[in-house]
């Protein structure tokens, strides 16, 4: 329920964004986040951005996914 | 480096300098299925329990809740939007998915606003049966104050919070130490929890990775230590001290707290999030107040069986309950315990226990 998880912002049309979650799409509401730019991650639930987070953090655990990835194939 | 690995070693080293059993209780289902899926409880030393709190939204809602949708759906022609795992909830053998399977409209959504793009192209009353703590309630206060018409609100949200006082109150079980849930203090901050320093019990807000969880556990046991009951921080990557002011505002704003009733928990003073009069409008215990109005709520005989409440509390493990992965498994639940995703026999069940 109080699941959120971290998705990257692909269009800005405030209250409303395009995020991606590693590739699925889903429009989102942003009201409660100022100043936001294409390309920041922010943590959604239940389609909603509740907070943003910091770029350097998620690119290193998108790495480690991609490494994770390499590995599986 | 093996960091967890370290860490691990720290925890037992702390434990055996204390001579009595340490509880710590988790108020997240998200962390209960991190323990439970990696195996958490298996690598803590025997004077450390990790205990499941009343943190699965689902699973707190009273029947009486249930029983009022119900009501509403055999008394009105509507739309009824909620969540997955409410759905299946089961009172006296019937849940949502039993009303759906009889003809009525009832549909899940991922969000609020799926609801309200349903009731934009709807003539049919819309009623969102809104579920959640304070992780949900924004996005629940934002959809209201948006005002659509045809849209309405049954509110059974519940400030978390008070009901972590309430429980220190009740005082059944003795606790050590909190693991505060991670996405509810992403909206009302760290600050939000200074009320229960009172109670001198160390308080740590946690991230949902395993490493989160284990390091909580460390530094609950430093602090006892220490004898240092603060508040601290571990998932500074989303939590800040003052948390969201705007959605906190929207939640006050839409919301007026009362005592409600919890399953498990009783009555919690100030816990129940009710639309405000200025709301009204959406507010579909006041819309459908005729409905409501000859409303007599009746007892579960099934539930009797049920200990889900005693589980919530953390009074009982799930392997405690007598139909336990027997008559209640999660192909046939009996409580909601079992029934959502959060709720800590579901877990179980899934991963088996300890």
């Amino acid at each position: 329920m109080c699941l959120a998880i971290p998705a990257r912002i692909e269009k800005l049309d405030p209250p409303h964004a395009i995020v991606s979650f590693r590739g699925a799409r889903k429009r989102v509401r942003t009201d409660f986040l100022d100043d936001l730019s294409v390309g920041d991650y922010v943590l959604v639930h239940a389609g909603f951005a509740i907070q943003r987070l910091n770029n350097r953090e998620v690119e290193e655990i998108e790495n480690l996914w991609k490494e994770i990835e390499k590995g599986l194939q | 480096m093996n960091i967890p690995g370290e860490v691990i070693e720290k925890i037992k080293k702390l434990a055996s300098r204390m001579d009595r059993k340490i509880n710590i209780m988790h108020l997240c289902g998200t962390h209960e299925d991190t323990v439970t899926r990696y195996n958490l409880r298996s690598l803590l030393p025997e004077n450390i329990e990790l205990i499941s709190g009343p943190g699965c939204p689902v699973c707190i809602i009273p029947d009486t809740d249930l029983q009022k949708i119900f009501h509403l759906l055999q008394n009105a022609r509507v739309i009824l939007t909620t969540f997955g795992d409410m759905a299946r909830v089961p009172y006296r053998g019937r849940s949502l998915f039993y009303f759906r399977s009889k003809g009525h409209d009832v549909r899940v959504v991922y969000s609020i606003f799926d609801a309200i793009e349903i009731a934009r192209k709807s003539s049919i009353p819309v009623v969102h049966f809104g579920i959640g703590f304070e992780t949900t309630m924004p996005s629940t206060a934002i959809a209201i104050m948006d005002g659509v018409e045809n849209f309405y609100v049954y509110s059974a949200h519940r400030f978390f919070l008070p009901a972590m006082k309430h429980l220190l109150e009740l005082g059944e079980i003795k606790i050590d130490g909190f693991i505060n849930p991670g996405h509810v203090s992403t909206i009302v901050g760290s600050r939000a929890y200074e009320g229960l320093k009172r109670f001198q019990i160390p308080q740590v807000i946690a991230g949902f990775e395993p490493y989160d969880v284990i390091f909580a556990i460390y530094i609950i046991l430093k602090a006892l230590m220490d004898d240092n009951p603060e508040i601290f921080n571990e998932y500074r990557r989303v939590v800040t001290e003052e948390g969201n002011l705007k959605a906190k505002d929207a939640m006050n704003r839409v919301f007026q707290r009362e005592d409600w009733d919890w399953r498990g928990l009783g009555v919690v003073p100030d816990s129940g999030a009710r639309i405000r009069d200025r709301y009204s409008d959406s507010d579909a215990t006041k819309y459908f107040e005729d409905i409501f109005g000859d409303f007599t709520p009746q007892e579960d005989p099934v539930k009797k069986l049920c200990r889900c409440g005693d589980v919530l509390r953390g009074l009982i493990t799930p392997e405690k309950c007598d139909v336990f992965n027997k008559a209640c498994n999660p192909r046939n639940p009996i409580g909601p315990c079992m029934v959502s995703f959060e709720g800590t026999c579901n877990i179980w069940a899934k991963y088996g226990g300890r």
